[in-house]
């Protein structure tokens, strides 16, 4: 017969302690990783959000296998120019998802109940995948790079933002593709789909008239199943 | 503090859902959409791979295009180029673009100094070895005053601003200005240039070995990765434009969210680059600054849709949440509770 171990009370004052409960009472496990689902969430348009995530790994992967062989690499190699396609169309896949993604979720009013937060880390997103993307097409060391940072300095300069993000300065703008902003829309991401985890998928709009002689609704658990949203 | 709190949310009615729940398995589905998009990626890669046009050097442009190259370089020389007026980031010769009383291009100041004359022509040519004639034009132009050094340039900067008007005009150009059939160089026929012409040969023939793009890469360590220079120096020129037009990539052709070939490019830029579409962008000395102020604004109300009153009560005016729910509504609910 074995014997269940006590769990260790948190010693008093201790920070890592403190952020485990804080962490576990925002985000419960069973939150975090759920199994189950509103039966609401019943539409291709939930698609496109883990479709948005789903290219960004693509995209992270091609990118790294890029950055392994250097920025050169992809222009003298088949392999290498295989693996820039796969990253530049992971890229439109990318923005292609996040933008129906946002428009679903306007027309859903996906910020309802305590979301704002919800809304605003994923329009943020959108708005650093922005210049996440430019500083990879000036970073391609080909023509369309020369005329894009020579084009895009312009818009930059004038608003005194030239000053510290230069485009034709090859070497900030490698670093800032590769490193500094996949960083922030990783980081992003990740807030994101902790708040969507933390607050559920909105739910729909409450009919004003709710239709007669509809539907029973149908069998679902009762309270909420493993995952339920509070 | 909570009547704020509360006009900013608005109308929510919003609460936790009481209804039913379904199975669904997170992991599976984020997996089987990595699996789904990497397929779509690899596919529309074998299918139409990316572009790649080999890009532009100095070399390249003073070679096919010798006349523009020596016009581009007589123009950084007096000062009159597109950089060396541009003011900063690049010197103080300009304000920069302005809006209303905003001036940031101005308050960031000067944080990649270029002095055209300096860094694209004479400092290149004191690298040319064994030109005694080269250098003593150097010296000779180095020891003008100002007013002298500006003279000579203008002189021998007007025929062939004036050549490249007419070709742009589709006019008969100047007889002042020619290009040899054999030795490729260019003479201008210009009086009071003083030491330029012989500047301008020793410029044309250091581009011409490439050792002029190598020269504006030179800094004081030997690793480089800034290409400010090179590409300030051919943007004033008619190479990369000649190009860009071939490629649909002009600003009125919408500019840079396009990219060489039939490639659909950064077409998440189209708000962006519609407005210099259209006036009073189109035309304004200011557009670049306009554009960016109005594109601050608008994504500043894109990440506060939620705040904004009537953008965050469209979702539930124009009911198209009924085609996104149409399965829960049909079902008849249930609402959301209170």
């Amino acid at each position: 017969m074995s014997t269940t171990p006590t769990p260790t009370p948190t010693p008093h004052g201790s920070w890592t302690g403190r952020v485990r409960e804080a962490a576990v009472s925002a985000l419960p496990p069973e939150k975090l990783l759920p199994d189950g689902q509103p039966t609401y969430v019943a539409s291709w348009i939930y698609v496109f959000g883990v479709a948005s995530i789903a290219s960004l790994v693509v995209i992270i992967a091609s990118g790294s296998i890029l950055s392994l062989k250097g920025p050169a690499w992809w222009h003298y190699t088949g392999v290498g120019q295989f693996f820039n396609s796969v990253h530049l169309w992971a890229v439109e896949l990318f923005f292609f998802a996040m933008v129906v993604h946002l428009w679903g979720k306007y027309w859903m009013a996906a910020w309802r109940g305590g979301r704002t937060r919800v809304w605003v880390t994923g329009a943020i997103t959108f708005l650093v995948a922005v210049p996440t993307a430019l500083t990879g097409y000036v970073s391609q060391q080909n023509f369309d790079a020369q005329w894009i940072a020579t084009q895009a300095k312009d818009g930059l300069n004038s608003v005194g933002v030239g000053a510290f993000f230069n485009v034709t300065n090859f070497g900030q703008m490698y670093s800032y593709h590769v490193l500094l902003l996949p960083l922030a829309v990783v980081g992003l991401v990740t807030a994101h789909v902790l708040l969507v985890r933390r607050h559920g998928v909105v739910p729909p709009f409450a009919l004003e008239s709710r239709p007669t002689g509809g539907p029973p609704e149908p069998a679902g658990e009762q309270p909420p199943p493993v995952g339920a949203v509070s | 503090m909570s009547r704020l709190s509360q006009a900013l949310r608005g109308r929510d009615d919003t609460g936790p859902w009481t209804g039913a729940y379904a199975p669904y398995d997170l992991i599976k589905e984020l997996c089987i959409a990595v699996g789904v998009i990497a397929l779509l990626a690899v596919l529309l890669a074998v299918l139409f791979s990316s572009p790649d046009d080999k890009p532009s050097t100095i070399a390249q442009w003073s070679r096919q295009m010798p006349i523009n190259f020596v016009t581009a370089a007589a123009k950084e020389l007096d000062g009159t180029s597109p950089t060396a007026e541009y003011g900063p980031p690049y010197n103080h010769n300009g304000e920069g673009q302005h809006a209303a009383f905003l001036y940031p291009q101005k308050w960031l100041g000067v944080s990649h100094p270029i002095n055209t004359a300096n860094d694209f022509v004479i400092d290149p040519l004191q690298t040319v070895p064994n030109d005694p004639a080269l250098q003593s034009a150097i010296a000779q132009y180095q020891a003008a005053p100002e007013k002298t050094q500006k003279a000579w340039g203008e002189a021998y900067a007007k025929p062939l601003e004036e050549y490249e008007t007419a070709l742009e005009e589709k006019k008969t150009p100047t007889n002042a200005v020619a290009l040899s059939s054999t030795t490729g160089s260019v003479s201008v026929q210009a009086s009071g240039a003083g030491p330029v012409p012989t500047l301008m040969g020793g410029l044309l023939s250091l581009a011409k070995s490439g050792g002029l793009d190598g020269s504006l890469l030179t800094s004081k360590q030997f690793f480089q990765t800034d290409y400010t220079k090179p590409l300030l120096f051919m943007s004033d020129g008619g190479l990369l434009a000649e190009r860009a037009e071939g490629q649909h990539l002009l600003g009125e052709q919408w500019g840079m969210m396009n990219e060489t070939g039939s490639y659909p490019g950064q077409v998440w830029l189209w708000l962006y680059t519609l407005w210099y579409q259209v006036e009073p962008f189109k035309s304004s000395e200011n557009a670049d600054i306009l554009v960016m102020l109005v594109m601050g604004a608008l994504s500043l109300a894109f990440i506060c849709v939620p705040l904004i009153p009537g953008v965050r009560d469209l979702p539930r005016l124009i009911p198209i949440h009924r085609l996104i729910w149409r399965e829960h509504y049909r079902a008849g609910g249930p609402p959301p509770a209170a």
